[in-house]
Order: C-alpha cells, then structure tokens, then sequence
C-alpha cells in the first residue's frame, strides 16, 4: 500500500511501513544522522534526526517514527536546525571528535561555533589498551550505543561490554572494568566496525599511528597465530 | 575479595531466580542488605544465578545511586540538599554532620562506620531540613542540629476538604478501619467495561505530571489484545518538593492497593507491581502488613470475595533514580535493567511492562478511584469545576508558616491555599512560587489568583505538573535556586539522548557560574538554546522538562542572565 505524504512542502508517495528517514532519503532529502546504522535497532538517541511534524507536541526522530498519510513534515524548520546546531555545539565541547569525520561534517554545515561552550567539563579518559585486536579510547566516544549493541542482541550474543556511570558521566565499560581478555569478548571486531568516532580502533591501525612500521608490530605478534619453528 | 562468604547470597536470591532478569534489582537490593555493597563475587554469583550477563549486572549497578560496587559505611547517612532543605539550612547541616563524623561529604569515615552523602530530595520537604539515616527519616532537627526524630516522619494535612486524605494524619490506618474494600466489592458486581466507562464519566486525570486521562489509559488497556496484562502503581516519587504519595502510603495504603484492584479488574490483569523509590523505606513494612491484611481478608489473591476475579500486588523498590518515574523507564526498571526510557509509540497501553497491555498510574490518581467507584461518577464531579473535577493535593513547602499536604477542591486560588497554610513565613513578602516541580515553572506574586485547575493554570503558563508548591520570601537568592534544579537534572539525567544528557550538564555549567555571579556574554541565549533544545528534542518526559523551570525564570527575571 502507498501512502502520500508532505515533506518541506514537496508532496511524496511512499510505500507504507518505511521511516521517515528512509522517505526523506530516498527522496533526496539529507536527514543527518549519528547513532542510526543500518545494522543495529534504531534508538533515535543522538536526535539529530529530529524532524517536525505537523500536530506533534515536540520534535520527532526520522529514524523511527513511521511515515503516515497526509503528514506534513518539516526537515529544516528554525526548531530542527536549533536543535541540531546546539546538540553538535555540545558534542564539540564534550569529547574529541578529530576522527569524526562524519560529525565534523555536519558542524561545518550547520556553522557550529566549536567554542560555544567555553568552560565545559570534558570528558577526557585514559586509552585502554589491553588486549591484542584493539584499542579502546572513550574520550573519542559518543555514546552511539551501536558497539553494545553489536555485542548484545543485535549481532554477537556476547554481551562482554554495558555501561557505567549515568546521564553525563556514562562510558562504555565491561564488568566490574576488567580488561578484555578477561571478559566474555571473543575479539569479533564488530564493535570496532560500528564505530563512528574512532574511539575504538584496530590495535594495527592504532600502532601505526604510533610511529610503528608494520616490521616492527609484526614482531610484536599482534593479533597473530602463533606457529611452532618448523 | 576472597574475604566475601557467598554462603548467605544463595538463600537471600533463591526466591528471585524463577524471575530471571526481572529479579535483578530485587536480589541486588537482598545482596546489600547482607554485604552493604556488591562486590564482584557477589555480582557474579547473581548474574550466574538469574542469568543475567556480568556486564549487564555491573550496567544496572552503576545506574543507580543506591547501589555500591566498593564499600560503604555500616550507617548511611544521606542529607537532602535539594531546594526545599536548602532553604531550611540543609548546607548547614551537611557541614555539621561532615564535620561531626570529620569527612568530606561522600566519604566513609576510616573505621568503615558512617558514611555521608548529599542527596536529591528525600521527599520530606514539608519536614525539611531533612536526612535519611539508614532505613529512618531525620526530621524535625533543631536548629543546632543537636535534636531531632529518627524513625517514621509525621504527616502534616491539611486543606478544605479530606476525600484523598480523610484517612491521613493519624498514623496508618488498618484495614479493619478502612473497611473491607468496599468500593472494589461494588466493581466486582459490574462488568469491567461499566468500571472504564464510570472513570472516563469521572473526569478523571493522571496526578503524576503528565494529566493524561486515565479512563482513556484504562480502556486502550481493556481493548489491547491479550490475556496477559498489568497494572502498575507508579510510587517513584522524585521530582523536589513532592511528598504525597509518601503520605498516601504511609497513612492509607489499601486506598492505593484498593485503586490498584479495581484498575486490574477493568482492563483484566492478574497482576500488579507497586514500584516505590528506593528513598522511601520506612514505608516497606507498612506496605508489606498492609498487603499481608488484604491477602488474608481475600481482597487480594485468587478467587477475590468469591468474584472469580483474581489479582495480587509485588512490591518493588527502586534504587535512586529519579528518571525511573517515567512509566518506561520504571518497566525497564522492574525487568531489571537501567532505567532507560523507551521510545513512545508504542505506548503501555498496548506494549508495556515485559511488552504487555499495561496500566500505570500514580498513587493519587489510584486513590481517587474507590471514591469515584462508591459514589459514582456525578457524585464525584460535584467536587471541583466542570473541565477539574474532583479534589487535588498539594504539596506545599519552603517559606510558608505551615507546610505540609494540602487537599483542596480544583478551582481554588494559589492566594487562597497559602493562606490555608499561614501565608508567607516571618512576615516576609512572596518572591515567588516554585509550581509543579523542579520540572514546572516559576509562579510570580501577580499570578496569586489564577484558579488552580488544568485549563486555567495551561493559560497562565503554569504546569500542574506533581502538585508542588515551593515558595520562597524576598530574601532569597533565586540564583542559588537555580543552581540546584540544575545539578538535580544533572544528577539523574540517565544519559541515553544527547540533548537532556549533555544539556543538563551544560545547563549545571552556566547555572553554576551565575551563582558565583560571573555571568559571561551570551549565557542567556546559550542557556535558552540548551533549554529549547532539551525541550523539543529530548526523548522522555524529563529531558523535555529539565529547562522548565529555568526557561520560565529567564523570561521572568532577564538580568539574572546577562553580563
């Protein structure tokens, strides 16, 4: 069944049952996005995605709210583009965004002043590196959830990493903070796949940045099956 | 760590297991009781036992405040430092008692005897300033601090008329006083949909914050399709400056379980939960005698008063967090998780707790059912105006000759309630009105006589919200208000959207900063782009009411905000 609906005033018909994310896109409308991936549940908790829809009391995620008949939709009303601009101000005075290459895109197009916030407590976090596949750095994090996720329910039924803390002070952390190998972690990589930020990354690619060359990460023995001398 | 005898655990949790996840908050609290905190063997042998993976234990360990992976003192003491004891000297006290045990608030004192926190509201405002020492409230403290009652706090009621709290005030009422539920008698004689159709007759709105209409809750409950359903009592009260359902269930609890039995025989659900604050625990052995007293009298349980219709209660406690009064949150809380919020729709009426038809409701909206239900819905309706009917409670504290709860007829003037409760303290002049909660707005001495009813206080801006009134005298320094709502949102933000978990922390920041007076360029529109923000973007109730009341106080009082 179709459905016809109004988006920034451009009449579309859509297949029933899509979100307005997958309407807006299909129909060359950009919709920013930070936590929403296509392979994990949508939990529309960055609210970059925040829409307005005609009739509704406050903003709505794209991610998630299904398209209906005769909604009117706005992308870029003066509400949706405060609310984004603010959210990424935020962002660039909560946490080191350098390998983020998507959000920093967006703060370039929505103008964010990066100082907006002059005095704002980061959040700053030593680098975990403890296991052989990768390296985990929470200072690069924001909280997309997509790694728990991954871990959890939505791929690899490992459930080695939750969180800790609450509200502001939340970090991604394992059980009781032990380092990986001690965990349930199995060293899939999804979690360092879904990543947006590059808070967690391949411990090679880690290394490299390092000054290392793979010469000498080879004799490391990183990540690499051990063989008996023949 | 090898130190931890896990012998006790297993008993203390058995009767959780068969519950799985959802016995998680409850062999957590069992752990605590044994240990006074949870240590990794502990928190392994309970994820081994009901199941729960160890990363998940520890998630639900952090979330809450109430719980400790390191030690703790043998006592608790825990000083409320939210608005209404800060007015009564709560910074004072805290010092005193620091001072006493000689440690840093949060610190335990080097014997592993006392420890001390500040707390958000403890739901004593009426009392305040006010503490939690262990399981007892510590009210009525001198102004040397030296005096003071440790146990249950006494309710304070007053008000023109006693419907909601005609059994209060006199300690708690059994239930050979209360009467063998009569009103649930009368419903058990009609059919469930003749109960839905009378509350929605009634007029009836949610007394929680959100005024939603509960016959409507109740029949989208009924209609929803399955045979398994719930009806859960929401008793998290969190939001400053409320303490009624504390008074409700103290002195009349089966109101409440009445109210819940009803609503269960409505929609058709076999059980129910009553989800109370973890701050409350002086109310526990109350609830649980009173639940006890409804069982045996077959008010409760299979079969009740030979009806056919069966229902019973569990008692649930929370553990410190405030965001666990959003219905979601409060299921995710009860299937032992965080208490996150779900995304809304679907709504509980259709996928609530454990994704069940779900009914939730707040004590007081459950506490106006058995009337509603014995003298039927006219008779209800002659009480207040045509669009408010009925009685509401206010929660009335801080500067003020005699707080405590009030109950009042909708339609009456805030002039007139705060006359009922000695007008302004010290002979002082009104400053203003903190209305609704740390999530409502502030009121000025201009608004004394907007009707207090849900139309006539939409119109002056004013939210109804948790029915508190929290007053404050020309002398106080609103600025210092305002800091604290802000680390109270701050406090129990529970982190899953970014516009509530990093706003309240920005918001904290500045508020912080202008009650030290260094206001810098720009911090009102940056508080309003925040505060805007959170309201429009956020995913729950509480981000989209963190920046109520500091919205409100920057239309009021524009130059507290500019450099």
């Amino acid at each position: 069944m179709t459905i016809t609906l109004t988006i920034d005033g451009q009449e579309i018909t859509a297949e029933q049952g899509k979100t307005l994310l997958d309407v807006a896109r299909e129909n060359g409308k950009d919709v920013p996005t930070i936590c929403f991936h296509e392979a994990t549940t949508a939990n529309g908790l960055c609210r970059m995605c925040v829409v307005e829809v005609e009739g509704m009391r406050v903003l709505q995620p794209a991610c998630i709210v299904e398209a209906a008949n005769n909604m009117k939709v706005q992308t870029r009303s003066e509400k949706v583009i405060r609310a984004r601009k603010t959210i990424l101000e935020m962002l660039a005075s909560t946490m080191d965004l350098s390998e983020a290459a998507e959000v920093q895109t967006m703060m370039s197009e929505y103008g964010v002043d990066i100082n907006r916030f002059p005095d704002a407590e980061r959040r700053e976090v030593q680098v975990k590196d403890d296991n052989p596949m990768y390296v985990r750095d929470y200072s690069k994090c924001l909280l997309c959830w997509r790694c728990v996720q991954v871990c959890a329910d939505d791929a690899q039924y490992t459930y080695a990493i939750n969180f800790e803390g609450r509200g502001y002070e939340t970090q991604i952390g394992t059980f009781f903070d032990k380092a990986i190998p001690e965990t349930t972690c199995v060293l899939c990589g999804q979690c360092v796949g879904v990543c947006p930020t590059g808070a967690l990354k391949p411990k090679r690619e880690f290394l490299l940045e390092q000054g290392m060359s793979p010469q000498e990460i080879s004799v490391l023995n990183t990540g690499r099956k051990r063989r008996r001398d023949r | 760590m090898s130190d931890i005898d896990l012998a006790p655990l297993i008993p203390a949790i058995s009767s959780y297991i068969p519950m799985g996840r959802s016995g998680l908050l409850p062999a957590l609290h069992a752990a605590q009781k044994i240990y006074g905190w949870i240590s990794e063997p502990v928190a392994a042998q309970i994820s081994r036992s009901l199941n729960v993976p160890l990363a998940d234990v520890h998630g639900v360990i952090e979330f809450y405040s109430l719980f400790y992976n390191e030690p703790i003192g043998k006592k608790v003491i825990r000083v409320c430092t939210d608005q209404a004891c800060a007015l009564k000297g709560a910074d004072g006290l805290l010092r005193h008692i620091c001072g006493h045990y000689d440690i840093q608030t949060g610190q335990t004192t080097r014997d592993g005897a006392v420890t001390v926190e500040a707390s958000p509201c403890l739901g004593l405002c009426e009392l305040a300033p006010a503490a939690l020492v262990d399981a007892d409230a510590e009210t009525n403290i001198s102004s040397d601090f030296h005096h003071y009652d440790l146990g249950r706090p006494k309710s304070i009621v007053g008000g023109s008329i006693r419907l909601l709290t005609a059994s209060c005030g006199n300690g708690t009422t059994s239930l050979g006083q209360y009467g063998k539920y009569p009103a649930l008698a009368r419903a058990l004689g009609k059919k469930p949909e003749e109960i839905v159709n009378e509350i929605k007759a009634s007029g009836l709105v949610g007394r929680g914050g959100a005024a939603f209409p509960t016959g409507i809750k109740w029949e989208g409950a009924a209609k929803a399709p399955g045979t398994e359903k719930y009806v859960i009592c929401n008793a998290d009260e969190s939001e400053p400056g409320t303490f009624k359902d504390r008074i409700l269930l103290l002195d009349d609890p089966h109101r409440t379980l009445e109210g819940m039995a009803i609503a269960a025989y409505a929609i058709g659900a076999s059980q129910g939960y009553l989800y109370i604050r973890g701050e409350y625990p002086y109310i526990l052995p109350v609830l649980e005698t009173a639940l006890n007293e409804a069982r045996e009298a077959n008010m409760l349980g299979e079969n009740i008063l030979g009806s056919g219709f069966s229902f019973d209660i569990e008692l649930r406690v929370g553990a410190g967090a405030y965001i666990c009064g959003e219905e979601t949150a409060l299921f995710e809380s009860i299937e032992g998780k965080r208490g996150f919020p779900r995304v809304k729709p679907p709504f509980p009426t259709t996928h609530g707790l454990f994704g069940k038809p779900t009914v939730i409701n707040n004590v007081e909206t459950l506490g106006n059912v058995p009337l509603i239900i014995a003298q039927g819905s006219v008779e209800y309706r002659k009480i207040g105006t045509e669009k408010s009917p009925g009685a509401k409670l206010f929660c009335v504290s801080g500067d003020v000759s005699k707080p405590g709860l009030y109950e009042v007829p909708f339609g009456v003037t805030l002039r007139e309630l705060l006359a009922m409760a000695g007008g302004v303290a010290r002979e002082k002049k009104l400053e203003s009105v903190l209305f609704g909660g740390a999530a409502g707005a502030f009121a000025t001495p201009d608004q004394l006589d907007v009707k207090m009813t849900f139309e006539d206080l939409r119109a002056a801006g004013l939210p109804l919200g948790s029915g508190v009134v929290m007053v404050f005298d020309e002398t106080r320094d609103m600025r210092d208000v305002l800091k604290r709502l802000g680390h109270f949102f701050a406090h129990e933000s529970c982190g899953k959207c970014y516009p509530c978990q990093m706003g309240t922390q920005r918001q904290m920041e500045i508020l912080d900063r202008i009650s030290q007076g260094k206001v810098i360029t720009g911090d009102l529109i940056r508080l309003q782009d925040v505060g805007w923000t959170m309201t429009d973007a956020s995913l729950c109730g509480l981000g989209q009411t963190a920046a109520s009341a500091v919205l409100s106080a920057i239309k009021l009082w524009p130059g507290m905000f500019n450099a």
